[in-house]
């Protein structure tokens, strides 16, 4: 295998990390206005992702910087093609990062309703257009000799790409609700489990047909290991998608959760397979697509890049892990009331705080 | 406007606008990680009101640091598609290890320190902020890295063929001689301007009439010394820093850029220092110039008799070396920008160092006599420009050194206008009106939070898991009590 090779399976995990992560925070951000009753509620929700979705929107700016380094061609065409797509994925993760952070800062009712619009929206616009962006992907984008890309807005918006993003909408969604089963109590726990047996069945219905108009239509070769690779995972996440419906009904919190996980993860690499070994098809010739051959890095590059991945990422996931351990409680509402008043002065030095 | 023209505004607003928030994180960052462990140190809970305080407002501009720092990392892609390929295997290469390695370790931590108070034992909160503010660190070596390369490209083989540039050594990359002297200089920026935030904040708190309680004022002496030291020192290192840059930018690897910085039109021997030079309009030569004789020449080459290149002679040379074409930024906004870069610098440690003395051992200013309102008018004044003014000197610095790099993108092989997307101009001009109106109305919300909280002083930070008896040191994080087994999480947003 070549190192671009190895890269190419290297963009798909971050992709699919970011998937799986970034996937429920945005399910939550969706599900804000839909599953709240009152602000008690809303933070409750906002809490259950706070400590970790700067965290989860990493994976994304990994991903990015990856293709940025390791197949600077791909990373040049994609993102220069699709520009008015990222436009509006940057405004939504903008509205929305700044509001994690500034809506509990005013204690006014005007100013959070404002920023849990920015969460609904910024939340929203993303899960449907990475969709978008990943099934125009798939398909192929009109790209020139030069890799300039010939269309305009509206030839991302076919039917196979819209359903694309339908699917990571449906997907993230039911996503976010699976978590805040997992995370909460009390109605809003009763709420979540409910709204996500809502959304799985739209998530099956669209996942299901997507990846099967993928499978039919838009696979790079049929015969090939990727080929097949990539019919067994559109067929593993088909399987865990049913699974996490069914566990949901259970009442089985974790396990629908983690079935849904895998979903997405082998949604993700069942889309990466299928491109093999294409990373942006040229819709106007298959000899002008862009290939892990002709859009990889020098050598050398490559093998930098993978020795500091070998290192790192392994710590990397070993400490994201051990925050979600360190916040794997359920988030419960009303907060204890935090003591707004200090105790008196302090006259002269007070003891050391204990160490435990 | 042209796409190249559209693209090139659009990126000195969002990197400009990013800055702004980058200097204050980076420095700020350590800031509250120091005080917090004082206050572990000590026991003294003013310690623990000032982390609490300096941490909120940490929190507010970290959240546009991020988010400012996505654009950033997409807008290669985006507007510069043509530079991006070309390069992307040297510069892709800093960048991803930057998310991996810095990025990671940032929101990470962050996360853990702003949830974390009652669920980690004190120290081990005081280590996320202190490993966050790492993650600053190296982030901004690696991006730093990364434009150095840019500013002196090494490490790698250029293709006049195909214009491409291969890696050929990645540490000849990361420990480019101008990163070696870049590095310190910005980071030094980046705790002058954090310091001077400290300092200027509670030089404010303690001026304020009617007086704040005792002990936050004690509280607040303590941050005022503190942020004023570290503004001094950042200035000091910033000086030495930037001579050391100056003079091998000077002598190596961009006379052009610091001949335009000092609008010294003909090479000389010895040179003179420019004091004020106004250039006609189009800066192609001087109108009148105020000099100091010899002095540029010890500034660029640390010899009163060496020889200074001037932008006329250096022009030539270019032509010669590159093919016809002006090669020749322009020069008022790099001369301008220079200045202002060190005058603001300098006026900022002016400031801290009037703080310190007025407050030096337990005074407080008394303002009696005949200029008292006068005297007082302007140490207000002075603790409300100062976390300003190194903001400033931040993003002078930025200009001239991108502006005075023009016209190259990557200097001496690839020119900003060969860099650029082939997107239509229309998407672009979309772009950078959004950018520009939502960053417009972030900076205004964002102003309003920190002036809010500033003003909030102490009073507005209860303690954490604060139990009110007061008497063991409750306030503590996690003191043990808050975190129990089954005790649900407290919401924080
Ligand atoms: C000298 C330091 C420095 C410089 C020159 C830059 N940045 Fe920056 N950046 C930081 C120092 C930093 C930081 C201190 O690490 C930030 C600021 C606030 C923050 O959240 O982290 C950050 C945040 C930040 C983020 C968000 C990280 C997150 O989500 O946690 C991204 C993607 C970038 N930056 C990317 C860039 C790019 C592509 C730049 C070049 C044009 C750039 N930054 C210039
Ligand atoms: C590694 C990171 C960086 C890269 C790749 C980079 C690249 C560029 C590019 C492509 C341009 C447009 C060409 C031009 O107009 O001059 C530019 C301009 C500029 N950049 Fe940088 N830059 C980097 C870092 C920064 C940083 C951190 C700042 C700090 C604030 C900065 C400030 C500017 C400014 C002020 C301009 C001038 C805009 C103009 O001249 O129109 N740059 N840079
Ligand atoms: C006597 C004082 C100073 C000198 C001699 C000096 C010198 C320089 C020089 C020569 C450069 C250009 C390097 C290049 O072309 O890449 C530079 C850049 C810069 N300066 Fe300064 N500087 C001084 C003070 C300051 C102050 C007070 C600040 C901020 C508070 C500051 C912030 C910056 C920044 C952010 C850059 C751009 C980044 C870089 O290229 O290193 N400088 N300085």
């Amino acid at each position: 295998m070549h190192l671009s090779d190895l890269w190419f399976i290297a963009i798909a995990v971050l992709w699919a990390g970011y998937f799986v992560l970034e996937g429920f925070d945005f399910g939550v951000g969706i599900l804000l206005p839909l599953l709240s009753r009152g602000d008690t509620d809303r933070r409750v929700m906002i809490n259950a992702i706070g400590p970790v979705w700067d965290g989860n929107e990493v994976w994304l700016l990994t991903a990015g910087g990856a293709t940025f380094a390791a197949f600077p061609s791909w990373y040049a065409a994609m993102f220069s093609a699709f520009y008015l797509p990222l436009l509006l994925i940057l405004v939504a993760l903008i509205i929305r990062g700044v509001a994690f952070e500034y809506r509990g800062k005013r204690d006014h009712a005007r100013w959070r309703a404002g920023w849990d619009a920015a969460i609904f929206l910024g939340s929203l616009v993303p899960a449907l257009l990475w969709g978008v962006a990943f099934g125009n992907i798939v398909r192929g984008i009109p790209l020139n000799a030069a890799e300039h890309f010939t269309g305009n807005f509206f030839t991302f918006l076919n039917p196979y790409a819209l359903l694309g993003g339908v699917t990571t909408l449906t997907l993230f969604t039911l996503h976010g609700a699976l978590f805040l089963a997992l995370k909460t109590t009390g109605g809003l726990r009763a709420r979540a489990r409910r709204a996500a047996m809502a959304a799985a069945p739209a998530a099956i219905v669209a996942g299901g047909g997507f990846l099967a108009w993928t499978q039919l239509s838009y696979r790079a070769s049929a015969t090939s290991g990727e080929g097949i690779a990539s019919a067994a995972c559109a067929a593993l996440a088909a399987v865990a998608l049913a699974a996490a419906a069914g566990a949901n009904l259970r009442q089985r919190e974790g396990a629908a959760f983690a079935a849904n996980f895998t979903a997405i993860a082998a949604a993700t690499a069942s889309l990466f397979t299928a491109l093999y070994p294409r990373v942006l098809p040229s819709t106007l010739s298959p000899a002008l697509s862009l290939t892990t051959g002709n859009a990889a890095s020098a050598a050398q590059t490559l093998a930098v890049m993978t020795v500091v991945a070998c290192i790192f990422l392994p710590l990397v996931l070993a400490y994201q892990g051990w925050t979600y351990w360190i916040f794997r409680k359920r988030v419960t509402g009303p907060p204890q009331p935090s003591v707004p008043s200090l105790p008196p002065a302090p006259t002269g030095s007070r003891p050391a705080p204990r160490v435990p | 406007m042209s796409v190249l023209d559209l693209s090139r505004w659009q990126f000195g607003i969002t990197t400009v606008y990013h800055f702004l928030f980058v200097p204050i994180t980076i420095g700020l960052g350590f800031l509250v990680a120091g005080f917090e462990t004082a206050w572990i140190r000590t026991g003294h809970e003013r310690w623990l009101r000032l982390t609490r305080f300096y941490g909120k407002l940490f929190l507010i501009n970290f959240a546009l640091g991020i988010v400012t720092g996505i654009v950033q990392e997409f807008q290669f892609g985006m507007n510069w598609s043509a530079y991006s390929r070309l390069v992307g295997n040297i510069f892709g290469a800093p960048l991803a290890i930057e998310a991996l390695l810095a990025f990671f370790l940032e929101s990470t931590f962050l996360g853990l320190w702003i949830f974390g108070w009652d669920r980690l034992p004190p120290r081990l909160h005081a280590a996320c902020m202190w490993t966050a503010a790492t993650g600053t660190l190296l982030s901004a070596y690696f991006i730093l890295a990364a434009n150095a390369w840019m500013q002196h490209p090494v490490g790698s083989r250029y293709n006049a063929a195909t214009g491409q540039d291969n890696l050929t050594s990645f540490a000849a990359v990361l420990f480019n001689p101008a990163q070696l002297a870049g590095f310190p200089h910005v980071v030094a920026g980046c705790f002058m301007t954090a310091g001077s935030l400290v300092a200027g904040v509670a030089l404010w708190q303690l001026l304020r009439r009617p007086g704040i309680p005792a002990d936050h004022a004690l509280a607040f002496r303590h941050a005022l010394k503190a942020g004023a030291v570290t503004a001094i020192a950042g200035a000091v290192a910033v000086v030495i820093t930037g001579d050391a840059q100056g003079k091998l930018f000077t002598q190596h690897y961009q006379p052009m850029k610091m001949a335009a910085a000092e609008a010294l039109y003909h090479t000389s021997t010895p040179a003179p220092f420019s004091l004020l030079t106004i250039g006609s309009l189009n800066g192609s030569h001087p109108v009148f110039e105020i000099t100091l004789p010899r002095l540029l020449s010890f500034l660029g080459t640390g010899n009163w008799s060496g020889t200074v290149q001037g932008i006329d002679n250096l022009q030539s040379q270019y032509a010669a070396a590159y093919g016809p074409g002006s090669y020749i930024p322009v020069v008022p906004v790099t001369y301008w920008s220079f200045r202002l870069m060190i005058g603001m610098g300098m006026l900022a440690v002016l400031i801290a160092v009037v703080a310190l003395w007025v407050t030096r051992r337990g005074r407080t200013p008394a303002f009696t006599g005949k200029r008292a309102g006068l005297w007082r008018t302007s140490l207000v004044a002075g603790a409300v420009v100062l976390p300003l003014l190194p903001l400033i000197g931040n993003s002078m610095g930025w200009i001239m050194t991108e502006m005075g790099r023009q016209p190259w993108l990557v200097y001496g092989q690839l020119k900003t206008a060969d860099g650029v997307s082939a997107n239509s101009a229309g998407e672009v001009l979309a772009s950078l009106v959004v950018f520009t109106l939502l960053y417009g109305a972030l900076a205004v919300i964002e102003g309003g939070l920190m002036l809010k909280y500033i003003k909030g002083g102490l009073a507005g930070e209860p303690l954490p898991g604060a139990d009110g008896d007061g008497d063991d040191g409750g306030g503590g994080p996690g003191a043990g009590s808050g975190g129990g087994a089954d005790a649900p999480m407290e919401l924080v947003y």
